[in-house]
């Protein structure tokens, strides 16, 4: 065995705290080390090719490069052996940057856990074997799961490049939030006017199925193909013959608070979600039908032209194969209950910006009149930020988009009532992005008085005779270092987002983690933003963090393309870790069998002994751990090199 | 840390959570002790409770293992299975004089960076004070 170990530099991110010289002295003196070297960029071309002509001229068989965690460059280094002919999986690198020089203070210290990391990566490869990728075909179609504007746009980004997609919505329409807001920041784009177009594409792309009112129940992850289960749920509407006319909705009894504008008004129980609803099909909830709960009426059933009412719909379930899955299941707005000190609930007159967006809308609740729940215009308006972020006692994270999202209320507000005050509290005024900061120099130059302080209570209680009938806001004007008294007839609270109410439960469907804070986690932060750990499962829009309606779009393409990417390639490569068995060692206890999570180990019917399946093998190793005999192990990972590294960190 | 103890504490951490929160320690900068030798596996289900008598054997003077919070498994439910293989293997370890702080599973995500340099931090403060293990040494006396 002749092994070649390179200690990197990485400038002074490793050099500036362990003394590589030191290392590569050591690293020369451990057996089968036939050459020792250091090199300040190991990843870089002429480092690369360090290693190849090494491989080329002194025939190693093993390679050892002490270097960044091998999450970052494994990859690299694997390329850089195989193109010198070597086989790529008789590398192993020892992470003396992410443990061991970024995470120690100490030299010294630094330098001898460094030393234990490379011998112990010494020990371990030279009982490393060559192995082979595995190579599974890829499905050319993808599940697109939310269909909101992220859905939407990564759904018509694959469909457009010829691929199937299934696109699945819980609700009955959709939209997401986009479809709720009246206009967009900063431009003051109709949000509707912008979104409905693409959400037609959606049902007259023919590429695309739409698979509204349904959820995904589960997903069995095989790379490449996806087994994935979806139940729809009930419309009791045929949506083949729904026209969407809507005459069973004026005419039903039944009545329910419309969700569509957070319960602010009423719908009925056989109803359209809102006039651009895609697909625009009636869908009857059962908790307000009478027919449902009391076994009478059937209005719909008579006015329907169509006879498309079925109250005997079941729930269907359909099952699937793709080959890539985008997550697009956006956020939750923040439930300003919880800050009760606002006295959201409580305080008829305290209202969420999601409730203003939909007040301000032509189509919402009050026809776009901004009006109190006495029905008189306000005089005066407060606009608070920050409501349950950038807050120890909620979430500590910045939601991004409330404080643009509170400067086109303040503008909003002027627009609809021009002689309103309006107050705007903020704590830090962040409007980074294109066109922001200009729309923020507008919103002041129209009169919204700037108030640099969180409010700490908001009281209908009066301490003086200007303050009756009104909301008042203490808060601590920090530029002026005063506490003072806000009297104003209306107040927004500018919810923060949140993870959706969901995304624990997709999270453990897709096997794809999540951050502290709830929402998807990338699998690089800056490298791979759209990618989870589990491959050909990506992710877009809130529901990997707080953000606006351009930086969804474009994650939605950046998904797209991955995806995209992932099919034209038409194979995905799979690590070739598999377990193996010996079968002269296997008694057939069958433990391993119930242990296996994908099916991967069967008995053989003639011995009674066990066999892996290998295409179905992740290489998880809960078989071998827990083989009485010592008869599986696992390649990559066996039981010998495991304890070679042991040994070799322990020396 | 003023003192410097001498122990030798080997982590065995899967790769999709743990050794990634291990990585980002690093990544963010935190300092923690040198004692701990982190050693990655695929998944916290794959230790077999040999390589922890191994580690021991071989002079560690305490073991880490660390996996996917429960539900989070990258495997469905490795870390369960890894979860009833390590209270029967404390068993065990107790039974040979092996003290409880010498022995410890943690669940440590991807994101729990400053989590793993507490976990380390806390561990090395622990086996430190109950010293160096010497398990070879002892089974040499005794055998």
């Amino acid at each position: 065995m002749k092994i070649g170990v390179y200690i990197c530099h990485c400038g002074t991110n490793i050099a500036g705290v362990v003394d590589v010289a030191k290392v590569v002295e050591f690293a020369a003196t451990l057996p089968n080390v036939a050459v020792a070297r250091d090199y300040k960029y190991m990843c870089s071309e002429p480092g690369q090719n360090l290693i190849g002509e090494d491989i080329r001229h002194l025939g190693l068989d093993g390679v050892v490069v002490a270097a960044c965690s091998p999450t970052m460059h494994e990859p690299t280094f694997q390329t850089a052996l195989s193109r010198a002919g070597a086989n790529p999986y008789m590398l192993q690198m020892a992470s003396i940057r992410e443990h061991v020089s970024w995470v120690t203070s100490d030299p010294v210290e630094a330098t001898e856990k460094a030393k234990k990391l490379v011998e112990a990566a010494i020990s371990r490869v030279s009982l490393q074997e060559p192995l082979e990728k595995r190579r599974i075909p890829v499905k050319q179609s993808v599940l697109v799961v939310g269909g909101g504007i992220a859905g939407i746009e990564a759904a018509l980004k694959c469909a457009d490049a010829g691929k199937k997609v299934y696109l699945v919505e819980k609700e009955p329409s959709i939209g997401g939030h986009m479809a709720m807001f009246d206009k967009t920041f900063p431009t003051l784009d109709c949000s509707q006017c912008i979104l409905t177009p693409k959400m037609v594409e959606v049902v007259r792309n023919e590429n695309i199925e739409l698979l509204d009112y349904s959820e995904v129940r589960e997903i069995s992850v095989h790379v490449g193909d996806f087994k994935v289960s979806i139940v729809r749920k009930p419309r009791y509407v045929d949506s083949s013959k729904c026209t969407g006319c809507a005459v069973c909705s004026t005419k039903c009894p039944g009545k329910a608070p419309d969700e569509f504008n957070l319960g602010m008004s009423k719908r009925k129980a056989i109803y359209v979600p809102f006039p651009q609803a895609v697909p625009l099909k009636a869908v009857i909830d059962r908790e307000s039908c009478l027919y449902f709960q009391k076994n009478i009426c059937k209005v719909c059933v008579k006015f329907c032209s169509a006879d498309a009412i079925d109250f005997e719909q079941k729930p269907e379930e359909l099952e699937l194969g793709v080959g890539a899955v985008i997550l697009a299941t956006g956020f939750k707005p923040f439930d300003a209950r919880r800050v009760s000190e606002y006295g959201y609930g409580k305080l008829p007159n305290v209202i969420t910006s999601l409730e203003f967006e939909r007040m301000t809308s032509a189509s919402g609740p009050t026809a776009g009149k901004i009006v109190l729940k006495d029905g008189r215009e306000p005089e005066s308006v407060a606009i608070v930020h920050c409501v349950g972020s950038r807050n120890v006692n909620y979430n500590v994270y910045c939601s991004k988009i409330c404080c643009m999202q509170s400067l086109k209320h303040a503008h909003l507000l002027k627009e609809h009532l021009p002689g309103v005050a309006v107050y705007d509290f903020f704590i830090d005024m962040r409007a980074a992005g294109k066109g922001y900061e200009e729309f923020y120099k507008r919103v002041m130059g129209e009169g919204t008085i700037m108030v640099r302080g969180r409010p700490a209570y908001i009281t209908d209680v009066p301490s003086k005779p200007e303050e009756k009938g009104k909301l008042v806001l203490v808060a601590e004007d920090t530029v002026l270092s005063t506490v003072m008294r806000y009297p104003v007839d209306m107040v927004v609270l500018s919810v923060g987002l949140e993870a959706g109410e969901d995304a624990k439960e997709l999270a453990h469907t897709f096997t794809c983690s999540r951050t502290a804070d709830g929402f998807f986690l990338e699998r690089h932060p800056k490298l791979a933003p759209v990618s989870t750990p589990t491959a050909g499962v990506f992710i877009a829009g809130a529901s990997q963090g707080p953000k606006d309606i351009p930086e969804s779009v474009a994650q939605a393409g950046a998904a797209a393309a991955e995806a995209l990417a992932m099919m034209g390639k038409g194979y995905f490569e799979l690590e070739p870790y598999v377990a193996r068995i010996d079968e002269d060692l296997c008694s057939g206890c069958g433990i391993c069998l119930d242990l296996c999570a994908y099916n991967a180990l069967e008995r053989i019917p003639e011995t009674g002994l066990t066999r892996v399946v290998e295409a179905l093998c992740q290489g998880c190793g809960a078989c071998v751990a827990a083989c009485p005999s010592n008869a599986l192990d696992l390649d990559g990972f066996k039981n010998n090199q495991i304890m070679a590294e042991l040994e070799g960190i322990l020396a | 840390m003023s003192e410097r103890p001498n122990v030798r504490i080997v982590a065995l951490l899967c790769r999709w959570c743990s050794y990634a929160g291990a990585d980002l320690a690093g990544v963010s900068r935190m300092k923690y002790a040198a004692n701990v030798l982190p050693i990655k596996v695929p998944c916290s289900a794959r230790v077999d409770p040999q390589l922890v008598l191994k580690a021991f054997s071989e002079g560690a003077d305490g073991v880490l293992l660390a996996g996917c919070h429960p539900g989070d498994c990258h495997y469905l439910k490795g870390n369960y299975k890894a979860l009833r293989r390590f209270q029967l293997l404390k068993k065990f370890t107790s039974q040979m004089g092996i003290e409880d702080d010498r022995l410890r599973l943690e669940w440590i995500s991807a994101s729990e960076g400053s989590r793993y340099a507490d976990v380390v931090n806390d561990m090395t403060t622990k086996v430190a004070k109950l010293g160096r293990l010497n398990w070879r040494r002892e089974i040499a006396i005794e055998a």
